[in-house]
């Protein structure tokens, strides 16, 4: 590890944390509907799209009203997708002439893509045409975010709320969040990329003749414009099968910065919009300090492992760290880096390959998605996904002062626990069950490129990734069967709707309560014991659910390298 | 406390008939209320079953894997084990309970002639019936005082041997059923039929025969339901990751993991947890119609308490004498006691004692004054005495200041709108403004000054206050007093709040307006007024000495009547729920050490590097456990001896301390939490020491 290195750590760090509050204040009052400076231009489209719609901004929903929406708008979405693909020879929009996409590739990509997963078994410019992945990709980068954002909101009337039924409206929700939130940001951002040198072009790929005077096809497309969502809206769908550590998707330090800054950015101001939406900044702030708390932790480890490398390539007189499948343009810091940010928010874009990290290096990226991604997380799905685990936190520790457990006033009960531990357990269920299954299918063992504890691990990041709706691929899996297009598709759909559910049930419940005023006999939620006790809850929960899992796969695979013995 | 059975934990008198109880409870329709040792039953009886097949088909590790199979039973067993010996303790005070409910014959009443009454069994009385109970009688069944005052010994239900007066009207009218009248005659209306009388309750209560789980403990037994299908899908995918990895898991390895990863700990103690918090608050002599007022109890968040007798003493005692100018004090001291001589209420007792303790003024004979005593009336609102034509009056000031004007004794009394009469008015005002209530004094037309009583305010009370606030609590004193006096006392007291000139409906909004707040409150009474605010209150604690329908209006019952108490109720409830919680976060941390005992032995053989007997994982064996059988047998043994070991703590329960919640939740952490961590590492290690030692793996 170098000091210019944990520099670069700690500024990327700095920016995400001054981005918190004015990002926070500028989504609380989206969210509200208070005005801001972009209502003289949005205001009208919005009213206007609700007149469509025929819904207004002042019809309020029913928990289950607001998660039947959903569902139904993520059906919705799921057909246009696959249809899109299925149907993607004969729509325009296709210079490079991809024909029809297969069904069970089809359905993995549009569950992918709904789900705000963007797993991918297939190679964008292999596979896509301009078309899918613009009005098909691009479109669900968008919506499968907002509706993440629309779902965390809720949750958070759900405690800011009292004695009421409703918990918002979610096509009131969706529309402001991709309205004001993400169409601005990311036309702002995809011009800083095409200054940057990204393309943005729906012309064809580019023949080009290379010095040995070989003919070579450069892929390129409307690029720059889909990394700016697919980061933002923490997507992780690369345009290009290299992901960002492709140079057209990636092409410099800064870019990387800008990046790795965008896919946190939503995530952490939701925080602050949660501390201003129930009346106290600090509450926001502590969730914040546990994200953070987990997430040094996390990248202090892969760094550290990254940059100590392998004993068994120093033993043949190679210094350094494990500079494997990392692109020299970034560096052991920032693609260790970039690996614990993509896993800890539910991005899964890759700027470099996790499977040729050390044992100890690939583990963190891992644990990180088998937390349930709520180190920041999923544009909103990290929000609702820590909140779980603060019932779970707060339940216990409410018992140890002696009351009736209390998380910001709202009584949590016997209701809020079942909901709490459905959406907890419902990860390793997905995660666990579907791997322990793929590692004796001979048909499945069959993907994997490596042997012995490191094949182990491809297959339980695959299941992991897609439970965690995270989409980041370990490498060296290959996903493209029908076994994995199938069971993977409904391992992110276990991921994505059974913990939405819970979550908008525990929102139902906690609008109706009231809210108990504090006191010297509730335990404050906002300060460092509190961070402590919820690091503690979420570390212990998941790591006694993983540990046989871990064990077998990268612990044993980094104390065997210490043994000399590698896979 | 006058139930002072005081029964120690582990009384051999309630630990041999439990070990009994412990087998029985093997019964799977009681086991599956607790669906976590349940879950461990199951998976016993399948290794039992297993192991006979083996020992019928040969082959296997008999001895390692017949003593897994013992202390997973085990573990079951001692579960049964702690709710037996819970339930032994109410057991114990049931049966003397019992012993009052005895048959008794009751004298049915036919008409309104008391002498005419017939003989019937005590069980066939029905509500609304009239029996008559005389000196000698056991009062047949829970009724209300009709008519008559008698002398109750009611030691059967609150150990108390002291008489109480029962009597018809008022706030004293309840009997209990199983009380003996002492003296005199009542006619009773009986309010209970048998079978549903306070006696029966009572002896279900402790028994725990009609314990319904609470609504926290239901929340509880979700959590712990949850962690144990986390733990299903963490081992019962090992078997498929061993066998990739080129390995093989025994089932009886299988399900010595899960068993000791589920938190059995919590689980088994949970319903002995809830028993004794009932049991604690019995041993206290409150008497909690159920489970959730307990829990609802540690909830609390204002108070209401009655200023009289929970606040302040029962009676007002005079504290000094004021004279008016002109007038020394000991000139009115006199005058005074020779006004109180004769009156025998604590007011006038307290003017002699002080007259006495203050100014020497030794009490006097009535009759050698050849003095007659007035007593107090409505009317005249003044008591004194007559000593040969001369007059001693004391009473409310207005009324002596009448009483003054009037007079046409002496040429010294005191005109009205004098410069003593603006004085004395002043000093009476002074008094009533420091909560105090003026008595003033004139003897024979002449103003003499004022007797200050004052409401006394119990020792310690303040104490109490500022550890209740200090637990979040807001205290409200309720009292029948002007808003000055009440101001003054309350401040005095400490209490965070008053209502003066409460009537019952003041009480009943002021709950309802701090529910709607989302408040928890409780209180006590004992008067029929009180019914609707004590029906009302989340934790309405009713007086035993109270009415029948304050009775039954209330979710407790204090058999001591003593109001204080609630503050000790309101802390064994926040006992209960941090008893819980500290266990459940001590079987779960254990859960750390568990896995690195048995991991490393589990995956000992995976992947071993060539010229290496042992796997990498090995190096996860921290403990140095001497093998992976005694490693896997050392964590079950103390997964199972665990919860033998926190048989006390739970039926103790987890002291509660006002320090405030934060001090609190990062002690019991640090107890519970870190100790559930570092515990068991040293536990098994222990274990794994003696195992193989003794040879056993």
């Amino acid at each position: 590890m170098t000091l210019n290195g944990w520099l670069q750590i700690l500024v990327y760090c700095g920016i995400v944390v001054l981005l918190v509050k004015p990002l926070g204040g500028y989504m609380y009052r989206v969210f509200n509907g208070d005005r801001t400076f972009l209502s003289p231009v949005l205001g009208p489209i919005e009213r206007g799209l609700y007149r469509i719609a025929g819904t207004s901004e002042r019809e309020e929903q029913h928990w289950t009203a607001y998660a039947a929406g959903i569902m139904l708008f993520s059906v919705a979405s799921f057909l246009v997708l696959y249809v899109l693909q299925r149907l993607q020879g004969v729509l325009p929009y296709n210079p490079a002439g991809m024909t029809a996409v297969e069904p069970n590739l089809a359905f993995n990509t549009a569950v992918s893509f709904v789900s705000n997963t963007n797993w991918q078994n297939y190679g964008g410019e292999s596979t896509m045409s301009y078309l899918v992945q613009m009005a098909g990709l691009t479109v669900q980068n968008f919506l499968s975010a907002a509706v993440g954002i629309a779902i965390a909101v809720a949750l958070i009337r759900g405690f800011a709320r009292a004695s009421a039924k409703s918990i918002g409206n979610f096509w009131v929700d969706m529309t402001r969040c991709t309205l004001y939130v993400l169409l601005p940001l990311c036309i702002v951002l995809t011009l800083v990329y095409v200054y940057l040198g990204m393309p943005q072009t729906l012309g064809p790929y580019v023949n080009a003749t290379t010095l040995e005077g070989a003919q070579q096809t450069i892929a390129v497309g409307p690029v720059a414009s889909q990394v700016a969502i697919k980061m933002l809206g923490t997507n992780g769908g690369g345009f290009f099968n290299a992901n960002a550590a492709h140079p057209f998707e990636n092409p410099d330090a800064i870019s990387n910065l800008i990046q790795m800054v965008t896919i946190f950015a939503l995530g952490a101001a939701l925080t602050n919009v949660f501390g201003r939406m129930v009346g106290n900044q600090r509450q926001g702030w502590a969730i914040l300090a546990t994200m953070g708390t987990l997430f040094i932790a996390g990248v202090a480890v892969c760094y550290w492992a990254e940059a100590g490398g392998n004993p068994l390539v120093h033993a043949l007189g190679i210094d350094g760290g494990n500079m494997e499948g990392k692109e020299t343009r970034f560096g052991i810091a920032m693609s260790a880096l970039f690996a614990v940010v993509t896993t800890a928010a539910s991005c899964g874009a890759v700027n470099a390959m996790h499977d040729s990290f050390t044992a100890l290096g690939g583990f963190i990226p891992m644990i990180n998605m088998q937390l349930g991604e709520v180190i920041v997380g999923g544009v909103g799905a990290g929000f609702y996904g820590i909140l779980m685990f603060i019932v779970v936190a707060v339940f216990v520790a409410g018992l140890m002062v002696g009351r009736t457990p209390e998380y910001l006033g709202k009584k949590i009960e016997a209701k809020e626990v079942k909901m709490a531990m459905l959406a907890i357990l419902c990860l390793p269920l997905a995660m666990l069950v579907f791997t322990a299954i793929a590692v004796v299918l001979p048909s499945a063992v069959a993907s994997i490129a490596n042997g012995g504890p490191h094949g182990f691990s491809e297959i339980l990041y695959a299941y992991t990734s897609a439970a965690a709706n995270n989409g980041s691929a370990f490498g060296g899996l290959s996903g493209n069967t029908p076994w994995y297009n199938i069971t993977l598709g409904i391992t992110m759909l276990m991921g994505r709707f059974l913990v939405i559910i819970p979550a908008l049930a525990i929102a139902g419940s906690l609008v109706a309560k009231k809210t108990v005023p504090a006191s010297a006999g509730t335990f404050p939620t906002d300060g460092p014991l509190f961070v402590g006790l919820l690091v503690g809850v979420i570390l212990i929960v998941v790591g006694l659910t993983f540990f046989p899992a871990l064990a077998i796969g990268p612990i044993v695979e980094h104390l065997a390298m210490i043994h000399g013995q590698t896979f | 406390m006058s139930h002072s059975k005081s029964a120690s934990i582990m009384d051999a008198s309630i630990l041999l008939p439990a070990i009994g109880g412990a087998f029985k409870k093997l019964n799977p329709r009681t086991l599956i209320r607790n669906p976590v040792m349940f879950v461990v039953a199951v998976v016993s009886a399948l290794t039992t079953v297993l192991f006979v097949r083996d020992l019928i088909t040969g082959g296997g590790d008999f001895s390692f894997t017949l003593q897994i199979i013992i202390w997973l039973w085990f573990t079951v067993l001692f579960a049964n084990f702690a709710e037996a010996v819970a339930e032994g303790r109410g057991k114990a005070q049931a049966d003397s309970l019992r012993k009052a409910r005895t048959e008794t014959q009751a004298k049915l009443l036919t008409g309104e002639d008391r002498t005419k009454y017939k003989l019937v069994p005590g069980t066939s009385l029905k509500v609304g019936d009239a029996v008559l109970v005389e000196a000698g009688d056991i009062i047949p069944s829970d009724g209300e005082v009709i008519e008559g005052v008698a002398s109750v010994n009611e030691a059967a239900i609150t150990g108390e041997s002291a008489p109480v007066i029962r009597e018809s009207g008022g706030d004293r009218s309840a009997v209990t059923g199983g009380t003996q009248v002492l003296s005199d005659w009542i006619r009773v209306r009986i309010t209970a039929a048998s079978g549903h009388t306070f006696l029966d309750r009572m002896i279900s209560l402790v028994e725990g025969a009609e314990r319904q789980k609470t609504p926290n403990e239901i929340a509880l037994n979700i959590l712990l339901v949850g962690m144990t299908l986390i733990f299903v899908l963490a081992t019962a995918t090992i078997p498929s990751f061993a066998s990739y990895s080129g390995g093989y898991i025994s089932v009886t390895v299988l399900v010595a993991l899960f068993v000791t990863l589920i938190p059995t700990t919590i689980g088994a103690l949970l319903s002995a947890i809830g028993i004794a918090g009932m049991d604690r608050l019995v041993r206290f002599n409150v008497l909690a119609m159920s489970g959730r007022a307990v829990e609802a109890a540690g909830d609390v968040d204002t108070l209401l308490l009655d200023k009289t007798g929970t606040i302040t003493l029962g009676n007002r005692q005079a504290t000094e004498f004021r004279p008016v100018k002109g007038v020394t004090e000991q000139e009115l001291a006199d005058a005074a006691q020779l006004a109180s001589l004769a009156d025998e209420t604590p007011e006038g007792r307290s003017i002699v004692v002080l007259a006495k303790e203050k100014y020497a003024i030794r009490a006097r004979d009535m009759a050698t004054l050849h003095a007659t005593f007035v007593p107090f009336t409505a009317q005249t609102r003044m008591s004194g005495v007559d000593i040969d034509g001369s007059s001693v009056r004391k009473g409310a000031v207005d009324s002596v200041l009448a009483h003054v004007s009037q007079s046409t004794v002496a040429a010294h009394a005191t005109r009205p709108g004098s410069d003593t009469v603006r004085d004395l008015q002043a000093i009476a005002d002074e008094i009533a403004k420091s909560g105090g209530t003026p008595l003033a004094v004139e003897r024979d037309g002449r103003l003499l000054g004022v007797v200050h009583l004052k409401d006394i305010v119990k020792g310690g009370i303040r104490e109490r206050f500022a550890e209740l606030r200090k637990m979040g609590i807001r205290t409200v004193m309720i009292t029948g007093d002007n808003p000055m006096t009440a101001a003054a006392i309350a401040a005095e007291a400490g209490v965070d709040d008053f209502l003066a000139q409460a009537t019952p409906e003041d009480k009943l909004k002021l709950i309802r307006d701090e529910q709607a707040k989302g408040k928890l409150v409780a209180m006590c009474g004992d008067g029929t007024n009180d019914a609707p605010a004590l029906a009302q209150a989340d934790v309405g604690v009713a007086m035993n000495t109270g009415t029948v329908a304050a009775r039954e209006a209330g979710n407790m019952v204090d058999l001591d009547s003593d109001p204080t108490k609630l503050i000790e109720i309101v802390e064994i409830g926040k006992a209960l729920l941090m008893t819980r919680g500290s266990l459940t976060t001590f079987s779960i941390a254990n859960d750390v050490a568990k896995y690195f005992a048995i991991i490393p032995a589990m995956f000992a053989v995976f992947y071993v590097a060539p010229g290496q007997t042992t796997g990498p994982l090995q190096a996860l064996n921290i403990m140095h456990l001497a093998t992976p059988q005694s490693a896997i047998l050392s964590a079950i043994i103390f997964n199972a001896l665990i919860i033998i070991a926190l048989i006390p703590l739970s039926l103790k329960g987890v002291k509660y301390r006002a320090i405030g919640a934060g001090a609190l939740l990062s002690r019991n952490l640090l107890v519970y939490g870190l100790g559930g961590i570092i515990v068991p590492f040293v536990g098994i290690k222990a274990i794994d020491m003696i195992v193989t030692a003794l040879g056993l793996a």
